[in-house]
């Protein structure tokens, strides 16, 4: 379970986050809000990129900030530009990469990578150039990536941003079908039908903490 | 380097990359050593000869030559005018060989094949409180680097041409830079979220 208590955060003078308290013990968890509203911070926090100026976060009774490698362990984090969480040349070598210190041989991880990079469609493509990839294939490929290491919570910063609707589509066919925690922070309201918990942040702070539709008639209201 | 790895089964896709990084380092070694123009041709031969071996398809081949003759040109014309003629045949001899074998390194060897060689011969660096895990990931990110690079370069010219401002170099060196600097940050986030900056 992932909690957040009194958690706030500044980026110099600028209030980000304000008092932010949530429990979140659902599978399905989206962070919604305006551009600036904090979700990307908090959502951050989850897996220590971003260390709380007040308050704590916990992720199953874990401390990001003083036990990263445990919780980075856990969780993963899909970003918004797929192009910058690709760290190998190849496909197949940046889903590797993920499991370097898993202790798997190396054909072990190879074709534990190739077989994920077939479950998620991308088969044929291990060794191909993971920038030459399409956008949704590189996103994709980051998912590949994270879930090879079979995180307990994924964490999906606006990871559809960049995508046309098909890819979209098949992204969040992918995201519906994990057995992960998914927490996924997001402009795409598409996305949320599913999900069983919608909370809406709006300059720092929680303002909706509900089901998809409570929350997002909220939040429809509160950009007009 | 353009970190292009070309899929292939030939006896120097098989070869292992420690030994393959050996005689690479080798080779540009000697080529800058060696003063002789013949005997740097007899290398540059013998590097094709590796592309020939390698079975390289030839569009990959003309395209990487293609470059590598333009720069070995302004190279060989900058040094005959500033040296001598045979200092811009010694050079751009030297040029062309380290390069293109170092083309043709990275067309056999997997990144992640090099990076585990890497992190193998730096082992005993441990003992000096240096990771070679960390050594081996840098020489990957800088293979990778050069293909993010020039994605973002190609983008960049792309936009300055849609707005008429192909031949500005600000137009192309400000968004280069800044795209540049934010790629390094995320790819660092990046990094940080897959658990590369935890210690062991």
């Amino acid at each position: 379970m992932i909690e957040f208590e009194g958690v706030g955060h500044r980026y110099g003078d600028r209030v980000v986050l304000d008092g932010v308290d949530l429990r979140l013990p659902e599978r399905r968890v989206a962070f919604v809000g305006a551009n600036g509203s904090g979700k990307s911070t908090l959502a951050r926090m989850i897996n220590g990129l971003v260390h709380p100026s007040a308050g704590r976060v916990r992720v199953d009774g874990r401390d990001p900030v003083r036990e990263g490698r445990a919780v980075r362990r856990r969780v993963g984090f899909v970003f918004t530009n797929p192009d910058s969480q690709i760290v190998m040349p190849t496909a197949g070598e940046d889903v590797a990469f993920s499991l370097r210190r898993s202790g798997l041989s190396k054909p072990d991880r190879a074709a534990r990578a190739a077989e994920l990079l077939a479950e998620f469609g991308l088969d044929g493509y291990a060794d191909h150039p993971a920038h030459d990839l399409s956008g949704g294939q590189k996103q994709l490929l980051a998912l590949c990536a994270m879930l090879v290491t079979e995180p307990d919570v994924l964490v999906c910063d606006e990871p559809t941003t960049l995508l046309d609707l098909r890819n979209k589509r098949r992204f969040a066919e992918r995201l519906e079908g994990l057995p992960q925690q998914v927490v996924l922070v997001t402009h795409d309201l598409d996305l949320l039908g599913g999900f069983d918990r919608v909370v809406v942040l709006d300059r720092g702070r929680v303002v909706a903490d509900d089901r998809p539709e409570a929350a997002l008639r909220r939040y429809r209201e509160l950009i007009g | 380097m353009n970190g292009g790895y070309q899929p292939g089964s030939s006896p120097l896709h098989r070869a292992p990359a420690g030994p393959k990084l050996c005689a690479l380092l080798v080779l540009a070694t000697a080529v800058f050593l060696l003063g002789s123009p013949w005997w740097l041709g007899g290398i540059c031969v013998a590097v094709v000869a590796g592309y020939g071996l390698a079975r390289v398809p030839f569009r990959r081949c003309l395209r990487m030559f293609r470059a590598l003759l333009l720069f070995a040109l302004v190279v060989f014309a900058v040094q005959w005018w500033l040296v001598s003629l045979d200092a811009a045949w010694l050079v751009s001899l030297r040029l062309v060989a380290a390069l293109a074998a170092a083309n043709l390194f990275t067309a056999v060897t997997r990144v992640g094949d090099l990076v585990a060689a890497i992190e193998r011969a730096a082992g005993p660096l441990r003992r000096f409180g240096l990771r070679p895990e960390r050594i081996g990931l840098l020489a990957g990110l800088t293979v990778q680097a050069v293909a993010a690079l020039s994605t973002i370069a190609a983008q960049v010219r792309e936009a300055a041409k849609a707005r008429g401002a192909e031949h500005s170099p600000i137009a192309v060196a400000v968004p280069f830079l800044v795209r540049t600097i934010r790629h390094a940050d995320e790819l660092g986030e990046a990094l940080a979220a897959r658990g590369e900056g935890d210690t062991p």
